[in-house]
């Protein structure tokens, strides 16, 4: 069997150019995408990207596991995040530290630089392959590796996932030092201070506006912000629908009126006839 | 009979102790436990002296160490004494004249609250001023030395109520310890030299030291003795010292303590001896000091002070006397015997007419007391005699001898001397002349004070006048005594030798001139103010007399040249400190400060900053790698 | 085509990661990038066992995949937190290191 090759397929050539653009988009869009979900979904795909690199290099088993465990678990743990803490401030991509942008601009493109001359520099003209290595079949060759030569960092990597799933339940974990308020006690609480005695209005909720983003109006038409939920009145996502509405409002009336007119003096000459 | 020398010592140090620590309840009977402690000193002095008497010239000092005072490694220093003939003269004199003056104090100190911690500083005076005498080595001596310039400076502050006399005080301790430094220093340099501070090797072993040290050694000494003995550039101190008590001024400042400088140049005569250059500065330190004496003590109305410049002038002639060497050593001493005694009794008289006179010092305001205080007139008259140099009296012994001895030194310098010494004896004539004159003739001169209170001169009582007298036949014939078959120059010449010394004219013609100086002294005196009235004001008198009114502008001179260059030095130095010290410092500091605050921007406590410069570290660390590859 | 384009692809991405994590202010953004960083590497990983014939470089690679695992169970555990106490996801707003 040959030892040493200069180049590969010209498939995996066509292949690399085409999904290492993907991956590159991705990652720059990871970057650059202002809302972090966004940034979630561009960051999996590079990572299946990557995972099909994986595979192209030999290394199926971890191209599955890319799949399974970064994409599905991790990415999707992410998800879950940016869900739960929700859209902040943070999101804004307007600098506020002076002179960071240029740092970290000068700074990547000096490291960048300096990487891909350190790999130019390196004589990997020629290369293995991992025909021999694989030959055994790959998912047995790194469990060889594994339960052999690495046994003892696959042992210790085991009580590290321990100590994470631990340690995430301690942090995230919180224990109720004091007895729950009841609901008499909240409602004595809301009477005592008097602020806001009945139960707050419902959203806007109307024939054609069944979402809980819209306010509710008031009898003279203005919106309320204290029907929406407080979680999106602090993401700033109310729709505001009052001049629309009333605008509708005033249209609907306009062309009852214009059918009632029509409509009279159609049934008056109907009548006629 | 050697222990005694320790028990002469402890006997007033106990005094001190027992009047300085006993409290009130000794308040009455302290001034007689000072005194009784006093007389016992005196006792064992007496009983050492006929010890002394019993045995022959050559086997007469004693010599003990009590104990190792400082053994460490080669050095050791030994609390030892050395009673010799020198140094019982002395013991016998200040017991003696300390006794009487501590009798004195019962009387003058009367009235006075304080006087159990008067008597307590009179003993620890005699403590320090006996071991000073007797100690066996230098350190010890510098130790008594010290002790006597605290008391000094306690008895001179006594009334420390009084502003002047608290100025005094410190006044005469500062002045001293310049002085002291110089025994301190001359001490080192002794035992670099001699590797000892006892007497014996240091003077034996004198003439093989090379001059040059024993020269530093000499000066360094005889600058102790200026301060001590109030001599010219030191001298300043004395004049004020008179605010203390007056039996303070006639013990300390008159008989004994102001005679250490005496003391130290004649124990240590073999070293001066061996460093001529030393002794000629000594001779003219002594001169000096004589004329300014005379000089100043011509111009002062205060009574003590006129009587303070003597003193100043007579210590001048025993300076000038132990600086002729072997030709002087004894008779600087018997001078200074006589003269413990005249000037001692001479302050007395002093105190005793303040004390009937409301405490006024003011010689104008004097006049005509010999009618009302006879036993103070007689025995300061006799007094006055004995200082001047009346034929037969203690004074005129032991002063001619002085000045022969100076013109026997010879040449320019021997006739120089001589007449300086020829001449205070004139001035000497002249200021006490004076003294007396004011004081006890003429038209009575005092006025009621501020307060209407007019004195009522009066004799004093007898704790008073006996001392007087006893210390008035001292006066009178101590000189004959000693003078008589060379009785004094027998006894010291084992300690000090003696060289007789041959003037270039004969011994009568010196006399017989000392003789024609004092008569013109007296006649001037008399012919200025006895024959004249005194004016109660002082007249504006010649320049002289202005600038010998103040001391002969030496504290002027000090404030110029010392204070003002003192001030000068301090305030450039200041100005150094500030700018150039601090501004370094400040300088440092500031640039320190403000390097942190431009590097404090880079703690800015965002985490994304801290990552940028992380990252950047990493590029460089790449780069170092591919530039180690490269090369 | 060379493997070696596998690498210069991984040294591209983890650049791109690394200013994300300077330039983001979200901490989960800030998060992801390192997640990014840390796949760059390993594509590294698996590139260098291609061209070295060995499967020494994919179990590095699988060992991070592991430790990135735990990390980010750490990480998003302490994002919350500091979320729930503060309000706020940026890392800015973390600055008590400042005085």
């Amino acid at each position: 069997m040959n030892t040493a090759a200069t180049a590969t397929s010209t498939g995996e050539a066509v292949q690399f150019w085409i999904l290492g653009i993907v991956a590159v988009a991705g990652a720059l869009a990871t970057v650059l995408m202002k809302k972090s979900v966004h940034s979630a979904l561009s960051l999996a795909g590079t990572m299946i990207v990557l995972a099909v690199f994986y595979l192209a290099n030999g290394a199926y088993f971890l191209g599955i596991v890319q799949i399974v465990v970064y994409t599905g678990a991790i990415m999707m743990l992410f998800l879950f995040v940016v869900m739960l803490v929700g859209v902040t401030a943070a999101d804004s991509l307007k600098e506020t530290l002076k002179g960071q942008r240029w740092l970290a601009g000068l700074c990547a493109l000096g490291f960048g630089i300096l990487l891909i001359a350190g790999i130019g520099n390196a004589s990997l003209k020629e290369f293995t392959g991992l025909g021999q290595a694989n030959s055994g079949g790959n998912v047995e060759g790194l469990a060889a590796l594994v339960f052999t030569k690495y046994v003892f960092a696959f042992e210790i990597t085991g009580a590290l996932l321990i100590t994470a799933a631990v340690g995430a339940m301690v942090l995230t974990h919180r224990e109720r030092t004091e007895r729950a308020v009841t609901q008499r006690e909240l409602a004595e609480r809301r009477v005592r201070s008097g602020k806001q005695v009945p139960p707050l209005p419902a959203p806007g909720v109307y024939a054609r506006h069944n979402a809980v983003d819209v306010p509710g109006l008031l009898p003279d038409g203005t919106p309320s912000e204290l029907t929406v939920n407080p979680t999106l009145r602090a993401r700033g996502q109310i729709r505001d629908v009052s001049g629309t509405a009333l605008r509708e409002l005033a249209a609907l009336e306009q062309r009852a009126q214009e059918w009632r007119e029509h409509g009279r003096s159609e049934d008056a000459k109907g009548a006629g006839k | 009979m050697e222990n005694l020398i320790g028990l002469l010592v402890a006997a007033p140090l106990l005094g001190a102790a027992v009047l300085l620590c006993g409290g009130r309840r000794l308040d009455r009977s302290g001034p007689w436990v000072g005194t009784l402690l006093a007389a016992v000193s005196f006792a064992l002095a007496v009983a050492l002296f006929a010890d002394m008497l019993g045995r022959s010239g050559e086997e007469r000092t004693l010599t003990t160490t009590v104990f190792s005072w400082v053994p460490v490694g080669g050095f050791r220093a030994d609390v030892g004494f050395q009673l010799d003939q020198l140094s019982m003269t002395f013991v016998l004199l200040i017991t003696g004249v300390g006794t009487l003056i501590h009798l004195y104090s019962v009387g003058y100190m009367e009235h006075d609250e304080r006087r159990r911690r008067f008597f307590g500083y009179l003993n620890l005076f005699l403590a320090a001023m006996l071991l000073l005498v007797v100690a066996g080595n230098y350190l010890l001596l510098y130790v008594g030395w010290e002790g006597v310039g605290l008391a000094s400076y306690l008895l001179i502050g006594f009334w420390q109520h009084k502003p002047s006399a608290a100025t005094a005080a410190k006044k005469a301790f500062l002045v001293n310890r310049v002085g002291d430094m110089g025994l301190s220093i001359a001490i080192m340099l002794m035992f670099t030299t001699f590797g000892t501070f006892a007497f014996g090797p240091v003077l034996e072993g004198a003439g093989q030291a090379g001059e040059g040290k024993l020269t530093a050694v000499g000066l360094m000494l005889l600058l102790a003795a200026c301060g001590k003995s109030a001599q010219v550039p030191l001298q300043s101190w004395l004049g004020d010292a008179m605010e203390g008590p007056t039996p303070v001024s006639a013990l300390i400042h008159a008989a004994t303590m102001v005679t250490a400088g005496v003391y130290l140049i004649t124990r240590s005569g073999a070293l001066f001896d061996a460093a001529p250059t030393a002794q000629t500065a000594v001779v003219t330190v002594g001169a000096v000091t004589l004329l300014f004496g005379a000089i100043v003590g011509c111009a002062k109305d205060d009574i003590k002070k006129a009587l303070a410049g003597s003193t100043m002038s007579q210590i001048g002639y025993m300076i000038l006397a132990a600086g002729l060497g072997p030709v002087g050593y004894v008779f600087a001493i018997m001078h200074l015997v006589t003269h413990g005694f005249f000037k001692a009794g001479l302050f007395l008289g002093a105190g005793s007419v303040m004390h009937g006179m409301n405490d006024e010092v003011d010689m104008r305001r004097y006049g005509g007391l010999r009618k009302y205080m006879p036993v103070t007139f007689v025995t300061f008259g006799l007094g006055y005699l004995a200082i001047i140099g009346f034929p037969g009296l203690s004074g005129f012994f032991s002063k001619d001898k002085i000045i022969e001895a100076a013109f026997a030194k010879g040449g320019t310098e021997g006739w120089i001397l001589g007449g300086a010494a020829l001449l205070g004896a004139g001035i000497t004539a002249f200021y006490m002349t004076r003294v007396m004159l004011m004081t006890f003739f003429g038209e009575r001169r005092w006025q009621p004070d501020a307060d209407g209170n007019a004195p009522h001169p009066h004799e004093s009582p007898k704790t008073m006048t006996v001392p007087m007298v006893i210390l008035a036949f001292g006066s009178v014939f101590a000189g004959g005594l000693f003078a008589v078959n060379d009785t004094f120059l027998k006894w010291l010449e084992p300690v000090t030798g003696h060289a007789h010394g041959n003037p270039p004219v004969s011994a009568l013609t010196v006399t017989a001139a000392t003789m024609v100086v004092l008569v013109l002294g007296v006649a001037l005196a008399w012919a200025r103010y006895g024959r004249k009235p005194v004016p109660v004001t002082a007249p504006r008198g010649s320049w002289l007399t202005r600038a010998a009114r103040r001391d002969l502008l030496q504290d002027d001179f000090n404030h110029i040249v010392l204070v003002r260059g003192g001030e000068h030095l301090t305030r450039s130095l200041v100005y150094v400190d500030h700018t150039l010290v601090d501004g370094v410092v400040n300088g440092t500091a500031a640039s320190v400060g403000g390097l942190s605050g431009r590097m404090r921007r880079l703690q800015n406590g965002y985490a994304r900053s801290y990552a940028v410069s992380m990252f950047g570290g990493a590029a460089v660390l790449i780069a170092a790698t591919l530039l180690m590859r490269a090369v | 085509m060379n493997p070696v384009n596998y690498l210069y692809l991984a040294a591209l991405l983890f650049t791109i990661g690394a200013t994300g994590v300077l330039l983001r202010r979200n901490a989960i953004v800030v998060f992801m990038c390192v997640e990014l960083m840390l796949n760059a590497c390993n594509l590294a990983f698996v590139t260098f066992s291609r061209l070295h014939g060995n499967l020494d470089g994919q179990i590095i690679a699988f060992f991070t995949m592991v430790v990135a695992a735990a990390e980010v169970v750490i990480g998003l555990a302490i994002i919350v937190t500091i979320f729930r106490s503060r309000h706020s996801a940026s890392v800015d707003d973390a600055n008590l290191l400042k005085l």
